[in-house]
């Protein structure tokens, strides 16, 4: 059996799929990208919140959004911050806004070369990165440039 | 209808600090280090510890204020305050609280601390090392964002990106606090000098713009400063050294999830700034020397900004070494060798600092300075920040 292709390496943190996000990741399972959207005044938000920051309305809605974003910002760790990255090198993150969504921001890895440059305002799309094998199962949003 | 304000009213009497170790160096326990730095601010002052009658502290101090009182044998307790908030946002922040406690009548003479070792808990470098990850860390400990650097580093990123400010305006922050940490017997890393071949030799951190001496240290330790009314200060030992402006907050969501603030690439100081200088009635030009937290050099770049120090457009050329030193310096800067070479005391360091500089006492004195300012722990939310002065300026 081959393993999967992670961005990082195995036993980093998992993450708690808590009541407050699980839309989010019930979407990430089905490949899309699901968000908050609040049903009173349609503003979009991001992380996930009890209620509305523009309206307070406790309303909140899910949408799925095009995966598609640009590089907000980014930086390229270098320095083992968990005992699964020692050894492994410099990874890229990148903060990604979604022109879709209200320009809400995500973080997530930049696949592709570590040692690549990076531009802020670049097109980037999601990919999606299933980890199976996991206790619960769960799909990370990593992210590629496009073109 | 009188004047709601701090400025004036209250004063820093005390100073005190224990010997300032590297991580995991101390002899001490933490708390035993609080009680030291308390009892020095205390003598400092002439006041028998006893008579202390509050404790302000920040960053979830572990020296609680009740126990504090019950081994000091406080008489009464009048006030115990916890600032919210990581690490050092909260240093200016808790002498401001033990300031109003004072000024307001809730108690009379109260002192603001930290005590760390960092030896004898978790460190702070690292993420914290938990199977899964909840809240905001759910959507970034997964890809490997976990440590206080890599928290403010796409603040940095894109601020210096957006504005053309090159590295070596940060290099040149983290060797002032080198050099003049050389000349200063408390520093922790005197006997340590740093230049420019060293600092540009030195291994990333994060790309693109923390290596190593961009990045504070661990240290253990405590310190402390004790916190009377202006009247009554003028009585005491010192030459008093006068709260004029504080300010401590956020902008308008400056904490928002999965780094969605909508002003994102700052060190959350646009409001607090405004607030401090209508405080203290002062400007930017009015300040003599300069204390500014280093929990990495990029804080202390966009902290100095947005406190209108320099203009972006000028860092590039304003952030050199020739002027931030003590010694005719157009702006000096970190004057003990701050976070990074005295200690990193989540920044009371920098406040017994200040008052030294005002004193006229400090290792590397600045000459006849009448105005310091102590900017906290940058890019976390709340931040805080502090203008003291002396008697002159009131
Ligand atoms: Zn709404």
């Amino acid at each position: 059996m081959s393993k999967p292709a992670y961005a990082l390496p195995e036993g980093l943190p998992t993450p708690a799929q808590e009541p407050v996000a699980l839309p989010y990741w019930e979407g990430t399972r089905a490949g899309k990208l699901v968000i908050q959207k609040c049903r009173g005044c349609g503003k979009h938000q991001w992380g996930p919140e009890w209620v509305c920051h523009a309206c307070h309305s406790f309303d909140l809605g899910w949408e799925e959004v095009a995966p598609r974003g640009r590089i907000y910002s980014w930086q390229r760790p270098h320095h083992p911050v968990h005992p699964a990255l020692e050894g492994h090198g410099p990874y890229i993150i990148v903060l990604v806004e979604l022109p879709g969504a209200g320009n809400v921001r995500m973080v997530g890895n930049l696949l592709g070369d570590p040692a690549q440059a990076v531009t802020i305002g670049a097109e980037v799309e999601a990919v999606f990165e299933p980890h199976d094998t996991a206790t619960p199962p769960y799909t990370l949003v990593q992210w590629r440039v496009v073109g | 209808m009188t004047e709601r304000t701090l400025r004036g009213k209250v004063a820093i009497a005390g100073v005190g600090e224990t010997t300032y170790y590297k991580h995991g160096r101390s002899p001490d326990a933490e708390f035993k280090l609080a009680l030291q730095a308390i009892i020095a601010a205390c003598r400092d002052a002439g006041v028998d510890p006893q008579d202390v009658d509050g404790f302000a502290s920040y960053g979830n101090d572990r020296s609680d204020a009740p126990r504090l009182a019950a081994a000091l044998g406080i008489r009464e307790l009048r006030f115990s305050n916890m600032h919210w908030g990581g690490g050092g946002g909260g240093v200016a922040a808790a002498v401001a609280n033990a300031g109003a406690a004072v000024h307001s009548g809730m108690a009379h003479c109260v002192i603001a601390f930290r005590s760390l070792a960092q030896g004898q808990f978790a460190r702070y470098g690292r993420g914290a090392q938990q199977a899964a990850a909840a809240g905001d860390d759910a959507f970034l400990a997964p890809y490997g964002l976990m440590s206080p650097a890599q928290r403010f580093a796409m603040k940095i990123t894109r601020y210096m990106t957006e504005h053309g400010i090159r590295h070596e305006a940060l290099r040149a922050i983290a060797l002032t606090s080198y050099a003049h940490a050389q000349t200063n017997p408390r520093a922790v890393m005197a006997g340590r000098p740093l230049d420019a071949a060293k600092y540009d030799a030195s291994r990333w951190i994060i790309e693109p713009f923390h290596r190593l001496f961009d990045c504070c240290m661990e240290n253990d330790g405590a310190g402390a400063v004790l916190v009377v009314p202006a009247e009554r200060a003028r009585d005491m030992p010192h030459k008093p050294t006068y709260l004029l402006g504080a300010a401590q907050g956020g902008h308008h969501r400056s904490a928002a999830p999965v780094h969605n603030a909508p002003d994102y690439a700052s060190a959350h100081f646009p409001t607090v700034a405004r607030n401090l200088w209508d405080m203290a009635q002062l400007g930017p030009k009015d300040v003599d020397v300069l204390q500014a937290y280093e929990n990495f050099t990029g804080g202390v770049l966009l902290g100095m900004l947005e406190h209108g120090m320099v203009r972006p457009e000028e860092a590039n050329e304003f952030l050199v070494p020739e002027n931030l030193r003590f010694d005719g310096g157009k702006l000096p800067l970190n004057t003990s060798g701050g976070n990074l070479a005295e200690c990193y005391m989540h920044g009371l360091e920098m406040v017994n600092e200040a008052v030294r500089q005002l004193r006229g006492d400090a290792c590397n004195q600045v000459k006849d300075p009448q105005v310091a300012m102590v900017i906290g722990g940058p890019m976390v939310t709340p931040v805080s920040s502090l203008i003291l002065g002396t008697e002159a300026t009131l």
